[in-house]
């Protein structure tokens, strides 16, 4: 019997993709965010929100994952921003590979912010880099406190928790200081900011992303 | 469910590496799984097994070691297994400790074994 050691990551194709799009997303000042969460937590109506408030002379761009359907995108396209619907037919996470091919014609120096909408899932996505700046992980009012918990992995992954549909926290059982503090234990010292895509309250969303975007474009004017 | 494409993933790399002992068949692989990396034990040893059913591969056995969430502590170095999201300094009480360890999704060893000869 002979052992040999392998000694590397099993989803090490996955990772290589995303290494190569992690350095072309930075060598074109690119600000790529990745937004998880399960479905219907409401990864599009944050978008929708977001780009309404985005000057169209800034280039904002969008890839939204699902398994069937072009809906997301028809509803994202709306604004007048370039967006593209990315199908899976049935694979419940996008990988870098899918990225990578949707991203072949678009230009990445005319995209100063790319955000993708992962497919709704709360587990798979957490394993697959998509060579984004950050994760973004959503959780909604109408879902459990304990959610981070139970599933730890994004959680612990994501950059940011973006609590969502805050407009419904008086008709709804939901402790969100105890959200929030179970998310703080999965990831200790996480950034978390509360949203309602309905009422607009995206004060503490809007702040941390144009945060987010002035640390890209000095990190990339740091290495021209 | 992303278990099946772990599973494959697993599978071209025993194949590539298979591919370099041509007098030999593996018998095992060793992968690592951490407790962070979403993927269930359980579900890949399924579809593990569902994919070399059947093939060339259906005696090839797979190991998987659950690795838990590992801390360490930034003032006395005590390294530890975080239980139930305790992650305060077994040693010293040190409340800020570091995550070090328990997302693994990787692979360890492939076991071969010589076939025999037909003169033997």
């Amino acid at each position: 019997m002979n052992r040999v050691p392998l000694e590397k990551k099993i989803l090490s194709e996955n990772d290589r993709i995303a290494a190569e799009l992690r350095e072309r997303f930075r060598e074109h000042g690119t600000l790529c965010l990745n937004l998880i969460s399960s479905p219907g937590s409401g990864k599009t109506s944050l978008l929708e929100r977001t780009l309404e408030t985005i000057s169209h002379n800034e280039r904002v761009a969008v890839l939204t994952g699902d398994i069937q359907t072009e809906n997301d995108a028809t509803r994202l396209r709306r604004f007048g921003f370039p967006v593209k619907q990315i199908t899976t037919g049935g694979t419940c996470h996008l990988d870098a590979r899918m990225v990578e091919r949707h991203l072949a014609d678009w230009q990445l120096q005319n995209i100063g912010l790319l955000f993708i909408e992962n497919v709704g899932n709360l587990v798979c996505p957490s394993s697959y880099d998509l060579g984004e700046a950050a994760k973004i992980v959503l959780l909604s009012v109408t879902e459990g406190e304990d959610k981070p918990l139970k599933y730890p992995s994004i959680f612990f992954k994501s950059e940011l928790l973006v609590v969502t549909k805050t407009d419904l926290l008086p008709y709804v059982p939901f402790d969100i200081d105890a959200a929030e503090e179970n998310a703080r234990r999965v990831h200790p010292g996480m950034e978390i900011v509360r949203v309602s895509c309905t009422t607009g309250n995206l004060t503490g969303w809007l702040t941390w992303l144009e945060q987010r975007k002035r640390a890209q474009a000095a990190r990339s004017e740091a290495v021209v | 469910m992303h278990e099946m494409g772990i599973a494959n993933s697993i599978l071209e790399a025993v194949q590539a590496e298979a591919a370099r002992y041509p007098g030999a068949g593996a018998s095992k692989v060793a992968v690592r799984i951490g407790e962070l990396a979403a993927v269930d034990p359980d579900a890949l040893r399924f579809c593990f097994e569902a994919l070399t059913r059947q093939t060339e591969f259906e005696s090839l056995t797979l190991e998987i070691e659950f690795c838990p969430r590992r801390q360490r502590c930034p003032t006395c170095n005590a390294e530890f297994d975080a239980k139930d999201y305790e992650f305060r300094c077994l040693q010293c009480g040190d409340e800020h400790t570091e995550c070090i360890g328990g997302d693994e999704l990787e692979l360890a060893y492939l076991e071969l074994e010589e076939y025999e000869s037909s003169t033997a």
